[in-house]
C-alpha cells in the first residue's frame, strides 16, 4: 500500500454468557489517508481476527449501522476516518447507553420499541377516496418537517443523551425528531394521539436541553429541536384545557 | 453513570451553563430588594445603593459579571434548539443568524442601560 501510516484500534471486546467483563484488545493495522473507521475494523475482521463483531452496511453514511463509540464520542464507523485520530492509540467501543450484545453490536430493542409507539405514519386528517386525488402541500408546509425526516436512526442520539443513559424510560431524541415529522405534517390528524406520548412522564419534559444530541447527528436532524417545540407544543395543550369549550 | 458529565467538554461546558443559572436567580432578588426600598422611599433606596457601593459588592459584581456574560452566551447558544422555525422569506434562519441576533440584542441593551445609568436620562 502506498503511503501507509500506523495506528492502534483499542477495541472493546465482550460476548455475554462466555465473558466476564468487557475488555479491550489492542489491533495495530496500517492505513491510507482515505479509509475510514470502519475499514480500520474491516481489515482487522478480513486479516486478523475474523471473530471480532460489528454492524455495517452502506458505507456511506445512510444506513444507520455503524453507530459506535469512537474516541469516546458517539459517530458513525464509515464518516470517521483513522487520520483525524492519529498518533492514537484509537479507542472504539460500542454505542452508550445500549445492552451490549457482543462486541460492538448493542441490542436495540428498546429503541425500536420507542419508534413503533410514536405512531410512525401518516393518518389522514381528512379522508379522500382514490377518485378526489393525493394530498397535496406547499412547500412552506414540507419545510415544517422536512429536516425532521431526514433521521436514519442511528442512534448516536440516544448513546449522546445522558438523560436517556440515566433514565431509559425517556423517549429520546431521534423518536421525539420523528413524532414532530409527523405532527408537523400538514396532512395528518394523529396529533392527540402522538400528544399524550409528549406530555406523558416519559415524554418530552425529561430533556433538560443539554442539546449533545443535535451536535453528534450525522444528519443535521436537530432532535433537541424537535423535543423542545414539543415542550411549548405540550405546555399549550396544557393550558388549553381550560379555555372554555375545551377540557 | 456517575460522573458522567465529566466524560465530555461538551457536557462540563453544558454543567457551567447550568451552574450560572442560580446566581442570575439570586441576583433577581437583590434587583427586587431595590425595587422594595425605592418603594420604601428615597432614603431606604439610598440605603440599598451605599450598601452595593461596599467593596464586598463590588468584588461580587465583577464575578457576576462574568457568570452572567457566560450565562447570556450559553444561553442564545441553546435558544436556536428550543424555538420553531423563524422562516424569512420563505427560508428558515440559519440557528447561528438568531445566536447572533440575540447576543448582539443584548450587548446593545447593555450598552444603553451603562449609558442611561452613566449619563442620566436625556
Amino acid at each position: 500500500m502506498a503511503d501507509t501510516r500506523k495506528i492502534v484500534l483499542e477495541v472493546l471486546r465482550y460476548t455475554p454468557g462466555q465473558s466476564t467483563a468487557p475488555t479491550l484488545q489492542q489491533y495495530p493495522i496500517e492505513f491510507t489517508d482515505d479509509m475510514s473507521v470502519l475499514q480500520g475494523l474491516q481489515q482487522v475482521k478480513d486479516f486478523v481476527d475474523g471473530s471480532l463483531t460489528f454492524r455495517w452496511s452502506c458505507r456511506m453514511a445512510i444506513c444507520g449501522s455503524c453507530g459506535m463509540m469512537i474516541d469516546g464520542a458517539p459517530k458513525l464507523a464509515c464518516r470517521a476516518f483513522l487520520r483525524d485520530f492519529l498518533p492514537g492509540p484509537l479507542r472504539v467501543e460500542p454505542l452508550e447507553h445500549f445492552p451490549i450484545e457482543r462486541d460492538l453490536v448493542v441490542d436495540i430493542s428498546d429503541f425500536v420499541d420507542k419508534l413503533g409507539r410514536i405512531t410512525p405514519w401518516i393518518e389522514p386528517r381528512e379522508p379522500r377516496s382514490l377518485e378526489q386525488g393525493e394530498y397535496l402541500q406547499t412547500p412552506a408546509q414540507l419545510e415544517r418537517f422536512e429536516s425532521f425526516s431526514h433521521c436514519i436512526n442511528c442512534m448516536l442520539c440516544y448513546a449522546a443523551c445522558p438523560q436517556y443513559g440515566l433514565d431509559s424510560r425517556f423517549l429520546g431524541p431521534a423518536a421525539t425528531a420523528l413524532l414532530h415529522r409527523y405532527n408537523s405534517d400538514s396532512r395528518d390528524g394523529a396529533q392527540a394521539k402522538r400528544m399524550e406520548l409528549v406530555n406523558s412522564e416519559e415524554g418530552v419534559w425529561a430533556c433538560t436541553a443539554v442539546g449533545y444530541c443535535s451536535e453528534v447527528c450525522p444528519k443535521a436532524v436537530d432532535p433537541a429541536n424537535a423535543v423542545n417545540q414539543n415542550k411549548t407544543a405540550s405546555a399549550v395543550s396544557w393550558f388549553a384545557r381550560f379555555l372554555p369549550g375545551r377540557g | 453513570m456517575d460522573g458522567w458529565w465529566r466524560r465530555d467538554p461538551f457536557f462540563i461546558r453544558y454543567m457551567a451553563r447550568e451552574a450560572t443559572a442560580p446566581f442570575v436567580a439570586a441576583y433577581a432578588i437583590v434587583l427586587l430588594v431595590g425595587i422594595v426600598s425605592l418603594a420604601r422611599g428615597a432614603d431606604a433606596y439610598e440605603e440599598w445603593l451605599e450598601a452595593l457601593a461596599s467593596t464586598g459588592w463590588i468584588v461580587a459584581h465583577a464575578i457576576l459579571v462574568a457568570i452572567f456574560a457566560y450565562h447570556t452566551y450559553t444561553w442564545f447558544q441553546i435558544m436556536p434548539k428550543t424555538m420553531p422555525p423563524v422562516v424569512v422569506r420563505g427560508r428558515r434562519l440559519a440557528p447561528e443568524v438568531i445566536t447572533f441576533a440575540g447576543i448582539a440584542a443584548a450587548v446593545l441593551a447593555s450598552l444603553a442601560l451603562w449609558i442611561l445609568v452613566a449619563y442620566g436620562a436625556p
